[in-house]
């Protein structure tokens, strides 16, 4: 065995305007897990994909079991055994798990593909490392975290032994992160070497053996968690001392803003997922909703805001009944709206920076009259969002989808605040962001309460829901189960909720 | 499918089976002659909507259909009557198809044109240079590819004329409806085509050359087009005339969405689509309707509108989610 499995020596990325990797190095040896941490911005993603074939670097080698190499693609970094999970999963959604698990590295029997085969190699792989998947089913009908087990079969069918995941706990649940997390460590024990970027500080220290922060493109220390503390590593990432738990007063509510009368949602099956919710959220106060993932949460955002038809049930913003009506009129009435999912709802990854500033109101004064936009006034606008949310790009007439993950996130959270909004939606409204920008967006989420607006706190992150909301409502199987107030909303109580456990 | 779908399935097909016995019964010539003419009409249309499939289920919008038919028709019959070789006809109808095909791959896929004026392209140079080059003076002199009986099955009452009796192509086309739908459902290639079509970065982070592929398939595709044209030059007609193909080529893009970019499916509504035709053409023959030619002649156009409107209502099909998209690495 190599006692190398894949490093990187003095790597330099430079993208436009943005020096993306500066001299870096890391290495990975079998068997170990190496976590990358780092502000939004600072590199880890442009690394990975410079490691993975995707990117060229400018400048430093890449080497591979002890080997220094050329990668021309993302087939060179297959063929030596790296296997990538993507922060955006790359499956075909039509076809079926077993066949995107094959893809490009079909068995095959008397010239067709042999999918029984396949069946049998995949089964035998879930099994092995507690990846339990039906290999018959569509990729589009399985939750997200489903899918990425498919993509971490994916590498593991073409003998990675090398297996690079960008953000893999983002989009999961506590539950599926945990399993996550076991499955990787089980993983190492066969001598896979694993590179795992994450912004969860409680994860890096649960199971890295190695911790590289990065800090603007550059290598800004090298530790191991019996060294490190959380406090410390985001000290590290950031530069500063970072304030790890919210500060705020009691709340101070005043008339309903958001008033939802046994509103029923169908998912996209078309089965029920919101089974009669009943909800006011006043003026002053932020109202959590907690529950599994897959619950409901987000056909009843979705419901809120526009973007879903509701089958029967009544919403009102502010008095006045707006069920069903369009996202336009919805944001018209002072509702602002941070997405769950922020590339397909989020942003429009073409456009530039500026323009997704003003995506909600481009159409109204100042921004524009008689059917012109104004450029200047979008601009000043948008270096302003860009200013006040620490938003980090080179200028604001790039194209949004050059934004590092975390950045976008801000855009779209400036983009939303900066107007005088009654009602704010907030869907996962920190995924993907590092330690020091959630600080910052959830201090100013409770500015926003304070200024009178109305909050609607949707977070698979059970801690984000106790530490900021006032009223925590807990959604289990599409129902509310129960509402209670912050000061007797214990994780233990909460947790029971959500199972679905009413005593 | 689902159990649904199938259901429906076999009671369309259980009622084509009763209502042709019963027609057949009634008056046994003209009930082969409308439904022998089916399978003629429908021939056409599933050798476009299988040059349609394969560039589709890769991503690729083909809208040039039309004109492949036509240059191919036009090459097919003019080497013919030179050489005086259906065969060598039917080959250089297959070439000029082939080359149409990786006309359009070059455009749409190497250059990254729009498919659809690409496509445009290929219907409007066709019809131009065809009508240009068209010689009225010369026929074919050896006679087109006439019917082969199958054996005893030709003898068969009603289906011996209608399916085994036929001509050479018509044959090859029910061969490579099979041939298709094996390769397209079973094989590598297949597999693949379908995966640049729905997803092509998924597919390039696993080593697929996804514009590779593509320009094989669309240049590959064009060959069952030019099959087309030699069957219709001389197979159907046995002569070439100015815009002879007349609107089949989008009428096989019509079978081909509606038979879901199955071959099988598209066999299906081609069998639907030519039974119009079919009976239009009765009805022209014998008079049975007191209106002008013209409007009858309308039948089949009028019944492809009513159909894909029908059927995007019921909301059954999905495109790619890839068509129609140029694919940029990275
Ligand atoms: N394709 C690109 N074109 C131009 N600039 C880019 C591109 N990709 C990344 N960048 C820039 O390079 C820098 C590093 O981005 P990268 O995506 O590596 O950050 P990251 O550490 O993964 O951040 P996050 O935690 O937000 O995902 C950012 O400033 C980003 O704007
Ligand atoms: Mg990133």
């Amino acid at each position: 065995m190599t006692d190398l499995l894949l490093a990187a020596r003095n790597v330099t990325k430079q993208f436009p305007g943005v020096l993306a990797n500066d001299d870096v190095s890391v290495e990975l040896k079998p068997g170990r897990i190496l976590a990358l941490l780092g502000e939004n911005g600072a590199g880890k993603s442009t690394l990975v994909n410079v490691l993975f074939g995707m990117y060229r670097p400018d400048g430093g080698q890449i080497i591979i079991k002890d080997e220094v190499v050329d990668l021309r693609g993302p087939d060179d970094a297959i063929s030596r055994g790296i296997g990538m999970v993507h922060q955006h999963f790359q499956l075909v959604p039509p076809m079926r798990v077993v066949e995107n698990i094959v893809l490009g590295a079909e068995p095959t029997k008397r010239g067709l593909v042999d999918l029984d085969e396949a069946r049998l190699r995949v089964v035998e792989l879930s099994t092995k490392y507690g990846l339990e998947v039906d290999p018959d089913a569509l990729v589009e009908d399985l939750p997200v975290g489903m899918q990425q087990r498919v993509e971490i079969l994916k590498a593991l069918y073409r003998n990675a032994d090398v297996l690079i995941l960008d953000e893999p706990t983002g989009v999961l649940t506590p539950q599926e992160a945990d399993h996550l997390l076991r499955v990787l460590r089980g993983l190492t024990e066969t001598g896979v070497g694993i590179v795992f970027i994450t912004h969860k500080l409680r994860e890096v220290l649960a199971i890295a053996d190695d911790i590289v922060v990065l800090r603007e493109g550059r290598v800004v220390g090298t530790t191991t968690p019996d060294q490190a503390t959380e406090s410390g590593l985001a000290e590290m990432m950031v530069g500063r001392s970072v304030v790890l738990r919210v500060e705020k007063q009691a709340a101070q509510p005043g008339d309903v803003v958001l008033q939802v009368d046994d509103l029923k949602v169908n998912d996209d099956r078309g089965q029920l997922a919101v089974d009669g919710v009943s909800l006011q959220v006043r003026a002053g106060e932020i109202v959590g909703v907690a529950g599994v993932e897959g619950n409901g949460q987000r056909e009843l955002v979705e419901a809120i805001t526009g973007l879903r038809h509701a089958s029967s049930g009544a919403m009102a913003i502010g008095g006045k009944p707006l069920t069903n009506s369009s996202t336009r009129q919805i944001a018209a009435n002072g509702v602002g709206h941070i997405p769950e999912d922020r590339e397909k709802h989020g942003i429009i990854a073409a456009y530039s920076l500026a323009e997704n500033s003003v995506l909600n109101r481009y159409h109204r004064t100042p921004f524009s009259s008689r059917g012109i936009m104004h450029r200047e006034v979008i601009y000043e606008h948008a270096q302003s969002v860009v200013e006040e949310f620490d938003v980090r790009t080179p200028s604001v007439t790039v194209a949004a989808s050059s934004l590092s993950g975390g950045n976008k996130q801000k855009l779209i959270v400036g983009r939303e605040f900066s107007e005088n909004i009654k009602l704010l939606v907030a869907a996962q409204p920190t995924r993907g962001i590092d330690i020091g920008a959630i600080e910052f967006i959830h201090r100013r989420i409770v500015e926003q309460r304070d200024k009178g607006a109305a909050v609607l706190l949707v977070s698979a992150e059970l801690d984000e829901i106790l530490s900021l909301a006032d009223r925590v409502a807990v959604l289990y199987d599409g129902k509310l189960v129960d509402v209670l107030d912050a000061n007797v909303a214990t994780r233990e109580r909460v947790g029971l909720l959500m199972a679905g456990i009413t005593d | 499918m689902k159990a649904r779908q199938r259901q429906l399935l076999w009671i369309a097909v259980v009622l084509i089976v009763v209502l042709a016995c019963s027609f057949y019964s009634a008056n046994g010539p003209q009930t082969t002659a409308v439904l022998a003419g089916t399978v003629r009409a429908a021939t056409l249309l599933t050798l476009g909507a299988l040059c349609g499939m394969i560039g589709e289920r890769s991503g690729v919008v083909n809208i040039g259909i039309e004109g492949q038919f036509l240059m191919s028709a036009f090459f097919a019959f003019t080497v013919t009557s030179i050489t005086g070789s259906l065969f060598m006809g039917a080959m250089a109808g297959i070439a000029t198809g082939l080359t149409m095909g990786w006309m359009l791959a070059a455009m749409a896929v190497g250059l990254k044109v729009d498919q659809i004026i690409a496509g445009t392209v290929l219907n409007i140079g066709a019809l131009g240079l065809t009508s240009f080059f068209y010689d009225g003076s010369r026929s074919l002199g050896v006679g087109k590819y006439t019917n082969i009986d199958l054996g005893s099955l030709a003898d068969l009452p009603l289906v011996g004329t209608v399916f085994f009796s036929r001509p050479p192509i018509t044959y090859l086309t029910m061969v490579l409806l099979v041939v298709v739908h094996v390769a397209l459902f079973r094989s590598v290639w297949g597999m693949r085509t379908r995966a640049i079509g729905e997803h092509p970065g998924a597919a390039d982070t696993v080593g697929i050359d996804v514009l590779r592929l593509r320009y094989i398939n669309v240049t590959l595709a064009g060959g069952f087009a030019g099959l087309g044209g030699s069957y219709l030059a001389l197979e159907a007609v046995g002569t070439f005339s100015r815009g002879m193909s007349g609107g089949r080529g989008f009428l096989a893009l019509a079978v081909m969405i509606f038979g879901r970019r199955s071959p099988f499916g598209a066999y299906a509504a081609a069998l639907f689509f030519g039974f119009t035709t079919a009976l239009q053409n009765h009805f022209q023959l014998n008079s049975v309707f007191d209106i002008p030619p013209q409007f009858v002649g309308m039948l089949p156009f009028v019944v492809t509108i009513i159909v894909v409107a029908l059927s995007g209502l019921m909301g059954s099909m999905r495109d790619p989610a890839a068509l129609g998209q140029t694919y940029e690495k990275g």
